[in-house]
């Protein structure tokens, strides 16, 4: 599987090691013309404001959201998770509304309560180390979201059909085993079924 | 649960690749500078070219200048504190400020001793001209460095000396024979163990920006080109003629710094740079490059 990272800025190079780590083939996606050749899209932990004002700039919403409809397979991780989300607290404009969730951003705080943690997320059999960085929140789900993890009660992981978002980043440790479950997302979206 | 692990520290400045730092002196050229896509802001007193201009001992700034910053961005916001002045980097620790810059644009408070960084649990950018003391900082803490280049002149040619410098020294530690490393690791005065990691990985354990002298759109695009992880802008942006055309200009630059078409669009009718200073024609005492070891 052809795995896409979106190279607008944030941390593309992480997630790409990650994606072949898992036996997938990862490139960075830095044009739309690019989206036609992958089987999935990753969209990197970085700034949510630069990442979303580069991508109206680019085209990339319209891009990203006909590439979700036609059921491609999108994983937003940290700042990629808050790009997805259909409503952010406070005033802050939305950008792809994608996943029927209310986000909010640097929900933790700042740098200094930043963390990780073991956590324990739904079909991945032990738990994940999960790194969190001035990371954003799931506070609200729609019926159509699937939680497969809470930290300290908060949604921090969920998954609405092909679209998948973790507030942490599991590209920065070795455990690959959310990419694997996302190139798998991907195989079932191209047929294949699974691995 | 644990907070302040290297993991956490050095993901941080992870997320800040590709990315554009900006010096701000207030909350207004703080909500500009993140208007134009800038990943964090660097909060100040003054930019390096007035503390230049200005003379005298350049130190932490105002408090509540760093307050207004955080305030009004919900981007990251990072702060200078004197080398070695480890009270300064604690405060600033205390009203929260996401990234600690030890930076040499402000009058070292130590000619011998840096900041043990590893004590705290907010992480710190260093400055670095070569290998060695890009080592040196990563083993005392450093989570993020970045060239020194020559603060406040808006001339890239240091900047350019120091990234080049740094790749070709990383080219030749890989090439070595393990038993040269530690012969090596002695020259440069580094621990043996962080330049065997070089050796093995062919780069830096931590993410590398460029800093120093950058003006334009394209020197930026050059940084990146040479290697870089992103780039920060001290007084390139406020000193120029149209700090918000300028700040965003330098964003799209950094982004597709391979894309030269898009940098000769972005680059038009921006008006006139910050004014540069030639490095020769500065006196010794005033390179800021030099403090620090």
């Amino acid at each position: 599987m052809k795995i896409g990272v979106l190279a607008l800025q944030g941390a593309v190079a992480e997630h790409i090691r990650s994606i072949e780590l898992a036996g997938g083939e990862g490139v960075a996606v830095k044009r739309t013309e690019q989206l036609e050749e992958i089987d999935g899209l990753i969209i990197p932990g970085g700034e949510s404001t630069t990442i979303g004002k580069l991508m109206r700039k680019y085209g990339f919403i319209e891009a990203v959201r006909g590439y979700a409809a036609a059921g491609k397979p999108v994983f937003g991780t940290c700042a990629g998770l808050i790009v997805l989300a259909e409503r952010l607290t406070g005033d802050e404009e939305p950008h792809l509304q994608l996943m029927d969730m209310t986000v909010a951003r640097n929900a933790f705080g700042r740098q200094r309560e930043s963390f990780e943690t073991d956590l324990p997320v739904k079909g991945i059999e032990s738990p994940l180390r999960a790194v969190f960085i001035r990371a954003p929140l799931i506070t609200e789900v729609g019926p159509d979201v699937e939680v497969l993890s809470v930290y300290k009660d908060e949604i921090v992981t969920a998954r609405q059909g092909h679209l998948l978002a973790a507030s942490y980043h599991p590209e920065l440790t070795d455990d690959y085993r959310l990419h694997g479950l996302f190139i798998d997302m991907a195989r079932e979206a191209a047929g294949q079924g699974q691995r | 649960m644990e907070t302040g692990t290297s993991r956490v520290k050095r993901g941080m400045a992870e997320m800040q690749k590709g990315g554009v730092i900006m010096d701000v002196m207030n909350a207004e050229q703080a909500k500009v500078a993140e208007a134009a896509g800038a990943t964090a802001v660097m909060a100040l007193e003054r930019v390096p070219s007035d503390i230049r201009a200005a003379g005298g001992v350049a130190r932490m700034a105002d408090p509540t200048i760093v307050e207004e910053v955080m305030k009004v961005v919900s981007i990251p916001v990072m702060a200078k504190a004197r080398i070695g002045h480890y009270v300064e980097a604690k405060v600033l620790e205390s009203l929260g400020v996401d990234y600690i810059d030890e930076s040499e644009v402000l009058t070292p408070a130590d000619d011998v001793f840096h900041i043990s960084k590893g004590d705290f649990t907010v992480p710190f950018v260093c400055g670095a001209k070569d290998l060695g003391e890009a080592l040196r900082r990563i083993q005392e803490g450093a989570s993020m460095l970045r060239t020194k280049g020559e603060p406040g002149t808006g001339n890239i040619v240091e900047a350019v000396r120091h990234m080049r410098l740094i790749s070709g020294q990383i080219r030749k530690v890989q090439n070595l024979a393990k038993d040269e490393l530690y012969h090596e690791a002695k020259t440069l005065g580094v621990p043996y163990e962080l330049l065997l990691g070089v050796h093995e990985t062919g780069r830096l354990p931590v993410v590398n920006f460029a800093a120093g002298g950058i003006a334009t759109p394209s020197d930026a695009a050059l940084m990146m080109h040479l290697g870089s992880d992103g780039v920060f802008v001290g007084s390139g942006i406020f000193k120029s003629d149209s700090p918000e055309k300028f700040a965003r200009a330098i964003v799209e630059a950094t982004t597709h710094y391979e894309d030269y078409e898009l940098i000769a669009r972005v680059s038009k009718n921006l008006g006139t740079p910050m004014k540069g200073i030639e490095i020769s024609k500065l006196d010794l005492s005033q390179r800021m490059q030099d403090r620090g070891i």
